[in-house]
């Protein structure tokens, strides 16, 4: 094992404060970048050179969500069920932007809280599982079309006042949850 | 803008999803970084950590067996490993006021919300890099400090004991790297 790190360590009335040895000292440099060095743009560049995986890695993902969805219809929302759900569309809602399909990050999102937000699971409708799974797979096969975006706009907002009213309904009484449900969402506005 | 030598620093990735682990491999590759380690949950995560002994740590929050979240308070445990001290980027699709803070309470360094970009991910390094932070230990916490910034309006109770040491004004390696010598 290396060996432990050193720190400084002031001493006060209810807390330290330790200033650790600074091992990442060693990669400052005080050379300026040059004219026309961008490492943000050469890891930019990379990643494009990347991106024609990531409509196969789209399509693994989306996958990965039928899947999920068919074992939590046969099985019912057992904890590990729903988790391999929730993680499903978790990573799609994050991934989306990054392979190309920004549009689709919201449909994901609303599924998510819909698992996230129900108190009982066994009590979310596999109706409504079903519409916003079915929603994620068709925007992204129909994304080459050139209403893609406005498409999945209108499918998604309609999911997510579906999703919205049940859950209000299901969480009433609980503010904390009220709060959360009715708080805007941080997922990107996709854009126009 | 402060250059980096990404060369000169370890890299560990945590992430279930291949396919986001293959993404920040290119990216960090693509700022010049060549130790990049992966590892596909906590556990193993864990591991690799005390393993390769990494200057940064990038993990997503939710993954198999314990999560980021998780992993965090085990690495800031003082004595119990290595560098509770390592600097820690949280990536993750969860980006909810009450996930940023509970991150924050469990000491991670930087949060940084999917979708993941090249510019977002190397403002994250250089912060972690140039501009370390003290650690706080406190009967319930245990990592950087989370007072990000001295508010001379703050009019609220004083919440930590100990007069002048509340506020203690640290200069960014960038400052020191500038000043001379």
């Amino acid at each position: 094992m290396p060996p432990k790190e050193t720190a400084a360590v002031a001493t006060y009335a209810d807390h330290e404060v330790i200033t650790p040895q600074n091992k990442l000292r060693k990669a400052v440099s005080d050379k300026p970048l040059m004219p026309g060095e961008d490492p943000v743009a050469r890891a930019e560049q990379a990643l494009a050179e990347l991106s024609s995986e990531f409509s196969t890695w789209m399509e693994a993902e989306c996958e990965r969500l039928d899947k999920a969805r068919h074992v939590v219809k046969a099985k019912g929302f057992l904890k590990a069920n729903k988790e391999a759900l929730f993680h499903a569309a978790h990573d799609i809602k994050g991934e989306a932007a990054t392979f190309g399909y920004p549009a689709v990050a919201a449909a994901a999102d609303s599924l998510c809280r819909l698992i996230e937000y129900t108190p009982d699971s066994n009590r979310i409708p596999h109706t409504l599982v079903d519409q916003h799974v079915d929603a994620v797979r068709a925007i992204i096969r129909e994304y080459a079309r050139s209403d893609a975006v406005e498409l999945a706009t209108s499918l998604t907002k309609r999911l997510r006042e579906v999703t919205d009213e049940f859950l209000l309904h299901e969480n009433r009484g609980n503010a904390e949850a009220l709060a959360s449900i009715v708080g805007p969402s941080l997922v990107p506005d996709v854009p126009a | 803008m402060v250059r980096i030598d990404f060369n000169r620093l370890r890299f560990l990735v945590i992430d279930d999803n291949a396919h986001m682990r293959r993404i920040l491999r290119t990216l960090l590759h693509g700022f010049g970084a060549r130790d990049v380690y992966e590892a596909e949950d906590g556990a193993a995560g864990l591991e690799a950590f005390t393993h390769y002994v990494p200057d940064i740590v990038i993990t997503d929050w939710a993954m198999p067996i314990f999560d980021g979240l998780e992993l965090t308070q085990m690495i800031r445990q003082p004595g119990a490993n290595a560098n509770p001290y390592v600097a820690i980027i949280m990536l993750t699709g969860h980006s909810e006021k009450k996930r940023v803070t509970a991150a924050r309470d469990a000491g991670i360094t930087e949060f940084l919300a999917k979708p993941i970009s090249a510019k977002g991910l190397y403002e994250r390094i250089v912060n972690v890099v140039a501009n370390p932070r003290a650690f706080i230990k406190t009967k319930t916490y245990f990592g950087p400090d989370r007072r990000r910034i001295v508010n001379p309006n703050y009019v609220g109770p004083e919440r930590r004991k100990g007069g002048k040491a509340d506020v203690i004004r640290q200069a960014s390696l960038l400052e020191k790297v500038r000043a001379p010598a």
